[in-house]
């Protein structure tokens, strides 16, 4: 129970960095959803209000968390994942579509979005299987067991379709690689991304001329005694030649417009400034409105309920996965730099929480918890500000939604309860 | 390296983020205003133009309201097209086509279906608009002219160009400004101020309200009215007289320098560059490149003033002493230069000065001008001294009136000559032409007036101007209150002056002379050529005339040009003692002299040149 011990150790510093992102977003939310007539904030029927609702039953939820004895979360990991995961396949037959996405349950007077919790489940249940004194992560199977963990809930949600969410699962990949997962993966995962981008930008014969210079210099420059394996050497470039072929294809017959749209605006492939504008202007259109709102917000800011866009709706769904652009408009370069502030500090913070924990289920639950709140953090603010092509994921703990809201804080305070809980791992 | 992986990504993006953020609010935000920001659309509120009055107030120029119909198409319903067409007196096809561009301008925003109806349609249209959803009436103020003269000096307005808004920032698209005339002059004064509210827009660029409660807001100031100078009957009189006739006219009150008249032949009805026929009027205007109406013969004409300037060259003579008003001088009927003879019209004998200017002998006035320069020992000394004279009377420069165009003239000088001839090549008699108002001299007639004026004030002139008062108070611009004094001392004008009063008494002008008026004035036939095929000819010569009266305490000076109107006294002295008369007495009485200007015209002269035929000049025939 939330003994007077548990509730000294508790890490007062997140739960206040995690309250401050909570009102800014809440007065964000207000200032893009109010309107003249009815300024009340427990006016429910207005986005605002229903906010402000979703906070205390997140606060509710937060009280039960702590209440909750710290060992139940390690113990009922895997049943918890099991429900994310039925709760996810449910969707298939039981969802509700809201904007061409079918992630909802329709519970009459709310919506619930059963991926936001399923990041819970997910999260404990891989702290869970990697913290088991059978895994060993340099094994093939149980790396391919830990993946699989990721895996099925990302699968599951891809044909909803929410690819944002997916790429969240993905990003729980840190854990394992904190966990002892060699970094070569990292390194190939991110010399794929480099390839295909610049294969995207200056086509396959550049990039196969300027990685085989790269290799033929690292063969002059080295030390004589180093052999170089000749065989796998020249098959990982005949690999990189035909991904980067293959690059093309997939660019231009799997993918959609859309798609492509998205990255020829991001990558600026597209040479014709006109045909590049028109992509601003429709497929681009949220992220070139953000991008004008946050600039027009200035080192300042024009003032709580003075932005002029963000009154006159031009940046389309402010209040949830654009909130950032109000507080760009609001509150200037002063009020962007604090938020970003604010999720590094509180990053860092948990990262540091999370390398205390003597409890290995604790540690690898609070890796799972930061890269979650990491990759929205991310993709969001990077999208909002235009460095991102636009993937659809809320702003953890600012974005409109109660069941991201929500998510988040059981996801964050099931860490914070698991923290306090540290000294006394025989309970 | 496991451990810090993720802290160093998570400071590594925080650091992009920041870096991002300041180039994007605090490079790329630079000095924004409100009026960049899209959401924000300033409205302007447009004060009423000024009213312009002649100094009799008199109303010139007023407004006049245009009803536009607007329609927003989106808000368009279902309508009884064929009745709404009626009203609108247009046709089905072109109401559909308008309504189609309005469609494609922007479904949402006010476009203009039909511009300008008049007030009659509108009171129809008005009652029955309600049961037309998506359209309304916008109402818009025009200028209204009260006379259908003085185009050339009120000038017109017309929407502003790139230009205009690229060099003044207070203008936005759309909006009006004074072109010519006083409308251009004193724009500032009569457009007043204009209010601006911004109205905040949302994505849709509808109104949502005003921004921030209006409190960057401000009202719109009205514009003041100005009284003109002017004199309307003056006005609309000599413009009735310049009927078919090419020149100009300028009237000025010689004790103030306000000009009563400023008349430029062939004129226009200025209502003509008003409401919707306003293009294809200006471009007809335009383009008539032969009688060109929009070029303002009386302030940008500049041919050579002909015999008047022999008044001056006797001005200079006696504030020089080089001849007294007694010296005698034998015509005989012309006079030698070398050894070529030039002729002269007043029939021979001696004459002095008087008698000189009244028969405006051309030997008098040759001798007079070479004894000017013959008291100096070069005569480039010469030369600057009678430069220096003839640019008191403001000539050979612009006058400074406030009037946005005008021309220099010219006063030739030793410059001049020396580009011409070769430095230390010419001397008095290459440029003996300048003694009789020929040559290289050339003013425009309200320069010639107001060198008129100042003979008549003998001594001095006000530079003219068309202002008496803004807002009914009187103005007080020291540049046209203050005199300015000629280099020529009070008392040498009374002999000059005789003679000019003798011009009207017995001389050139008898003919003209108003019962009860005593006029002095100066005739002037100016020779003139062109080049018809590359040949130089010679056209029937420019009737000039200028004019003060009463001779002691003048009321009104003028000149008057009148192109190919033959001898001074024919077509300009007729109009000058019709003017006087008029200006003067309220009333004509030599009816005999005004029957004869209404009704002659001198086409026929200006087709001449163009009609490819060989042709007389200077016909004695009326």
């Amino acid at each position: 129970m939330l003994g007077r011990t548990a509730i000294k150790r508790i890490d007062w510093f997140s739960i206040l960095l995690y309250a401050l992102l909570v009102v800014i977003g809440f007065t964000n939310i207000y200032s893009s959803t109010f309107s003249e007539e009815s300024t009340s904030i427990f006016n429910f029927s207005k986005i605002y209000g229903k906010q402000l609702m979703f906070i205390i039953i997140s606060i509710v939820a937060i009280i039960i968390v702590l209440a909750l004895e710290a060992s139940f979360y390690e113990r009922f990991s895997s049943i918890l994942y099991s429900i994310s995961l039925v709760s996810l396949a449910g969707l298939f037959v039981f969802g509700k579509t809201v904007a061409g996405a079918t992630s909802w349950y329709n519970l009459g007077f709310f919506s619930l979005q059963p991926s936001e919790l399923a990041k819970v489940g997910t999260a404990l249940a891989l702290a869970k299987y990697l913290s088991d004194i059978q895994t060993d992560i340099k094994r093939k199977k149980d790396q391919f067991y830990a993946f699989l963990i990721l895996l099925i809930p990302a699968f599951l949600v891809i044909p909803q379709p929410d690819p944002g969410s997916a790429l969240v699962f993905f990003a729980l990949i840190f854990v394992i690689f904190r966990e002892g997962l060699s970094l070569i993966y990292l390194g190939l995962a991110l010399f794929t991304i480099l390839v295909f981008v610049t294969t995207l930008m200056f086509g396959t014969t550049w990039v196969g001329v300027s990685i085989g210079l790269l290799m033929a210099l690292f063969y002059l420059f080295k030390k004589k005694t180093t052999k170089i394996p000749i065989i796998p050497t020249i098959s990982f470039y005949a690999i990189v030649i035909v991904f980067s072929l293959s690059v093309n294809f997939v660019f231009n017959s799997v993918f959609e417009q859309r798609h492509r749209d998205r990255f020829s605006l991001w990558l600026r492939l597209e040479k014709d400034p006109k045909k590049l504008e028109e992509i601003r202007k429709t497929i681009g259109y949220n992220t070139d409105q953000s991008e004008k709102a946050i600039e027009s917000g200035g080192f300042l800011g024009k003032g709580f309920l003075e932005g002029t866009r963000t009154k006159g709706d031009f940046v389309p769904e402010q209040h949830s996965d654009y909130i950032f652009s109000t507080v760009g408009e609001e509150w200037g370069f002063i009020g962007t730099t604090t938020v970003v502030l604010l999720f590094t500090i509180l990053l860092l913070r948990l990262v540091f929480l999370a390398e205390r924990q003597k409890n290995p289920f604790s540690r690898m639950y609070g890796y799972g918890v930061i890269s979650i709140l990491f990759i929205h953090y991310f993709i969001n603010v990077g999208m909002v500000i235009g460095m991102l092509p636009t993937i659809g994921i809320p702003l953890p703990f600012l974005s409109y939604g109660g069941s991201s809201l929500l998510g988040f804080s059981i996801l964050l305070f099931i860490f914070l309860k698991l923290d306090a809980n540290r000294l006394n791992e025989w309970n | 390296m496991k451990k810090i992986l993720l802290s160093l990504i998570i400071l590594i993006i925080g650091i992009t983020f920041i870096g991002r953020l300041s180039y994007l609010q605090i490079f790329r935000f630079s000095s924004t205003t409100i009026l960049d920001d899209t959401a924000i659309k300033p409205v302007y509120d447009y004060p009423e133009r000024g009213y312009i009055y002649d100094r009799n107030g008199k109303l010139l120029v007023a407004n006049q309201a245009a009803y536009d119909v607007m329609v927003i198409p989106r808000e368009v319903k279902p309508l009884d097209t064929l009745e709404f067409c009626k009203l609108l007196k247009i046709d089905k096809e072109k109401f559909i086509k308008k309504l189609k561009k309005a469609r494609i301008y922007s479904p949402r925003l006010p476009s203009v279906l039909v511009p300008q109806l008049s007030k009659e349609d509108y009171g129809s249209l008005q009652e029955k608009m309600r049961k037309y959803e998506g359209f309304y009436i916008q109402k818009r103020s025009l200028r209204y002219y009260d006379t259908k003269s003085g185009a050339n000096v009120l000038g017109y307005i017309s929407e502003v160009n790139e230009r205009d808004l690229r060099k003044n920032p207070n203008y936005a698209a759309g909006e009006l400004t004074g072109r010519t005339g006083i409308e251009k002059q004193y724009e500032e004064i009569l457009r007043g101020r204009k209010g601006i509210k911004y109205i905040q827009k949302d994505r849709f660029n509808r109104d949502i309200g005003p921004y921030k409660d209006g409190i960057y807001d401000t009202l719109p100031e009205q514009g003041k009215e100005i009284t003109t100078t002017l004199d309307k009957t003056l006005q609309e009189y000599g413009e009735k007289l310049m009927h078919g006739k090419r020149g100009g006219i300028v009237a000025l009150e010689p004790s103030s320098g306000e000009i009563l008249a400023l008349i430029s032949g062939p004129t226009y009805d200025p209502s003509l560059l008003v409401g919707r026929e306003r293009s294809k009027n200006y471009t007809k205007l335009y383009y008539d490149s032969i009688a060109n109406p929009t070029w303002d013969r009386s302030i940008l004409a500049q041919p050579s003033p002909g015999s008047p300037f022999k008044t001056l060259n006797a001005l200079v003579a006696l504030q020089e002493g080089v001849l007294s008003k007694e010296t005698t001088v034998r015509c005989y009927n012309g006079f030698y230069v070398g050894k070529t003879k030039r002729g002269c019209h007043c029939g021979g004998g001696l004459r002095n000065m008087t008698s000189g200017i009244q028969k405006s002998c051309n030997a008098y006035f040759a001798s007079t001008f070479r004894k000017i320069y013959d008291k100096y020992p070069t005569t480039d000394e010469g030369m600057d001294v009678w430069e220096k004279h003839m640019k008191s009377f403001g000539l050979g420069n612009f006058l400074g009136y406030d009037l946005p165009t005008g021309s220099k003239g010219r006063i030739p000088n030793k410059a001049y000559y020396d580009r011409a001839y070769g430095d230390n090549r010419w001397a008095s008699s290459f440029i003996i032409s300048n003694s009789i108002g020929q040559g290289e001299v050339a003013t425009t007639p309200i320069q010639l007036a107001n060198m008129t004026a100042a003979i008549a004030n003998r001594g001095y002139y006000y530079t003219p101007h068309v202002i008496k008062k803004i807002e009914n108070k009187e103005i007080s611009i020291p540049k046209y209150t203050k005199p300015k004094y000629t280099t020529i001392d009070k008392k040498h004008f009374e002999p000059v002056i005789q003679g000019m009063a003798d011009v009207y008494r017995k001389g050139t002008a008898r003919g003209l002379q108003v019962k009860d008026i005593e006029i002095a004035g100066k005739t002037g036939t100016v020779e003139n050529f062109t080049r018809i095929d590359g040949v130089r000819t010679q056209l029937t010569d420019h009737s000039v005339f200028v004019a003060f009266a009463p001779v002691e305490n003048p009321k009104i000076a003028l000149a008057i040009y009148i192109e190919h109107g033959y001898y001074g006294s024919r077509y300009a002295g007729h109009i000058a003692s019709l003017l006087i008369e008029k200006y003067i007495k309220g009333k004509i009485t030599r009816t005999d002299l005004e029957k004869r200007m209404l009704e002659k015209t001198l086409e026929h002269e200006y087709a001449k040149p163009y009609s490819g035929e060989p042709f007389k000049i200077n016909e004695y025939a009326w």
